[in-house]
């Protein structure tokens, strides 16, 4: 059953495909649309990758731009890096933009996608054009109320934690498990979406060894984690930020999202900004409500 | 003598600048630097064996492509030394230095003393806030050290809030008395913050190494 292609209601795969070297590391790109149409690019957030746009970017193709996307080092089709850090992969992002045009385009990123977007434009505000962040601002309230004594204890823990995972890396394998165990599996971090959603996920991030599928994502990456950046410098810094943007946020936390609401981050936001709450809805907007999105996005790019 | 050590897909070069008993002092290079050839004379006096890491794309460990280098992966290289040694008194120069805090907040119990000195690297891309700022590397450069490290480790943040964090949990749970040593010129507002912290002046190396011998 499981050779059989999955498929999902309104799910496209890209109508290209491609690799390139990004510093040495191969990178897989994919586009939808025209490859003369205007591009937009879109940047998927943490643990994810670039097909999980496969509902959402052709309905932005179908507005006429030709949209690009990639899967970031280490995560899907690209390759397993020996380095990882933020600021590899805003290198990564910039050559994908750069092998796409010259000119200015506009840019959507969600989670991770968005915040590492935010430094970027505020880095070369020349390049881009427009801005929608879905739920990608990051964003961190006080630390909960726990002793001062006590937190750099907790720290401890998640650093011997990462440090212990380091000295694994080498030998780490991502379990295997049928399609529908994988899916399930991935259910814990993305509670709102269907399992058939999944299911069609797990066909593309997914690779089949002997022993059964494995997401490709690499096993030396982890969750969470620390270090010394800040997200008040971020937030800090919107109020100039230099292009239009549009801001998408839903109201239920989940595992994977920032827990940012309207009233944490409206003080912070440019004049020109526009903030879009979507009710009912969690941290993959564009994968809950793909059509409203869609709709807003192809409305800002044209209209501010 | 080299031993080969894996860090995920990197392989780590520790050398061997003097074999002997007792408790290992590990040397940790600055940016751009790498293992010293043989014995630096001032730390000749030290009782046990020396042995003197080169990070990751520096000296004769393996440069990875694309870069992506953090003082924490830093760290994470130095750890799998000293899991190799099991336990160590840490000598950073430089970048070396604040990797050697780090590790000493993280593994208080094998870091047996970090000694902290001058050298390059020792300040990174300053305490924090700072213009945005997308670095690249000339990567027709000859490698090692790579280039990637020299951009990212030149222009890496250090708040002296985070590196506090480290000094604390130093503090807190080594069993010495004084886990950080200082004996460097250089103030970078992280290492003043630290010496705030641990309440500790800047003492010389020779006394430094007798502490902890």
């Amino acid at each position: 059953m499981e050779d059989v292609p999955i498929s999902y209601p309104g799910a496209r795969a890209p109508d290209r495909s491609r690799a390139f070297s990004s510093n040495g590391v191969r990178i897989a790109v994919y586009e939808w649309g025209e490859p003369d149409a205007p591009p937009i690019v879109l940047v998927h957030g943490g643990f994810d990758f670039a097909r999980t746009f496969d509902v959402f970017a052709p309905l932005l193709a179908a507005g006429g731009y030709r949209v690009v996307s990639w899967d970031h080092r280490g995560h899907g089709d690209s390759q397993h890096a020996d380095l990882y850090s933020w600021l590899a992969d805003e290198r990564d992002l910039l050559n994908v933009v750069d092998s796409i045009t010259r000119g200015p385009c506009a840019v959507i990123g969600h989670s991770k996608g968005g915040s590492m977007l935010l430094h970027v434009i505020q880095a070369l505000p020349h390049r881009f054009t427009r801005f929608v962040a879905i739920d990608g601002l990051p964003f961190r309230r006080p630390p909960p109320d726990v002793a001062e004594r006590e937190r750099p204890l907790m720290l401890h823990e998640e650093i011997t934690g990462w440090l212990d995972h380091r000295l694994r890396a080498s030998e780490l394998k991502r379990p295997p498990g049928t399609l529908q165990e994988l899916a399930k599996r991935r259910a814990r971090m993305n509670p709102r979406l269907s399992h058939e959603w999944l299911l069609y996920l797990a066909q593309h991030g997914a690779r089949r060894d002997e022993d059964g599928y494995r997401w490709k994502i690499d096993p030396s990456l982890r969750m969470g984690g620390f270090g010394p950046w800040r997200s008040r410098w971020a937030t800090n810094s919107l109020p100039g930020f230099p292009i239009p943007m549009l801001a998408l946020l839903g109201t239920e936390p989940e595992p994977m999202g920032w827990g940012v609401t309207r009233q944490d981050i409206e003080p912070y936001l440019p004049r020109h900004a526009r903030l879009e709450v979507f009710q009912d809805t969690g941290h993959f907007i564009h994968i809950e409500r793909p059509q409203e999105t869609a709709r807003l996005v192809l409305e800002f790019l044209e209209r501010s | 003598m080299i031993q080969h050590l894996q860090h995920n897909r990197v392989e780590l070069a520790l050398h061997t600048l003097r074999a002997g008993e007792g408790r290992p002092l590990l040397l940790l290079h600055g940016l751009g630097e790498r293992a010293p050839a043989r014995l630096p004379e001032e730390l000749s006096g030290w009782p046990g064996p020396i042995h003197a890491l080169d990070f990751t794309g520096h000296g004769n460990s393996s440069v990875p492509r694309g870069g992506g280098y953090t003082c924490e992966l830093l760290m994470a290289d130095a750890d799998v030394a000293l899991q190799r040694l099991g336990s160590a008194t840490l000598v950073g120069r430089g970048l070396g230095a604040y990797v050697a805090l780090l590790l000493a907040g993280a593994r208080p119990k094998q870091v047996r003393g970090a000694i902290l000195r001058d050298g390059p690297g020792l300040a990174g891309g300053g305490a924090g806030l700072s213009s945005p700022f997308i670095p690249y590397a000339d990567e027709t450069r000859p490698a090692p050290p790579d280039p990637f490290a020299l951009v990212d480790l030149a222009t890496d943040i250090r708040p002296p809030d985070y590196a506090c964090v480290f000094a604390r949990l130093a503090a807190q749970l080594s069993e010495l008395r004084h886990p950080v040593a200082v004996c460097a010129r250089e103030r970078p507002s992280w290492l003043e913050a630290v010496m705030k912290e641990l309440d500790v002046e800047a003492i010389a190396l020779r006394d430094a190494l007798d502490g902890y011998a």
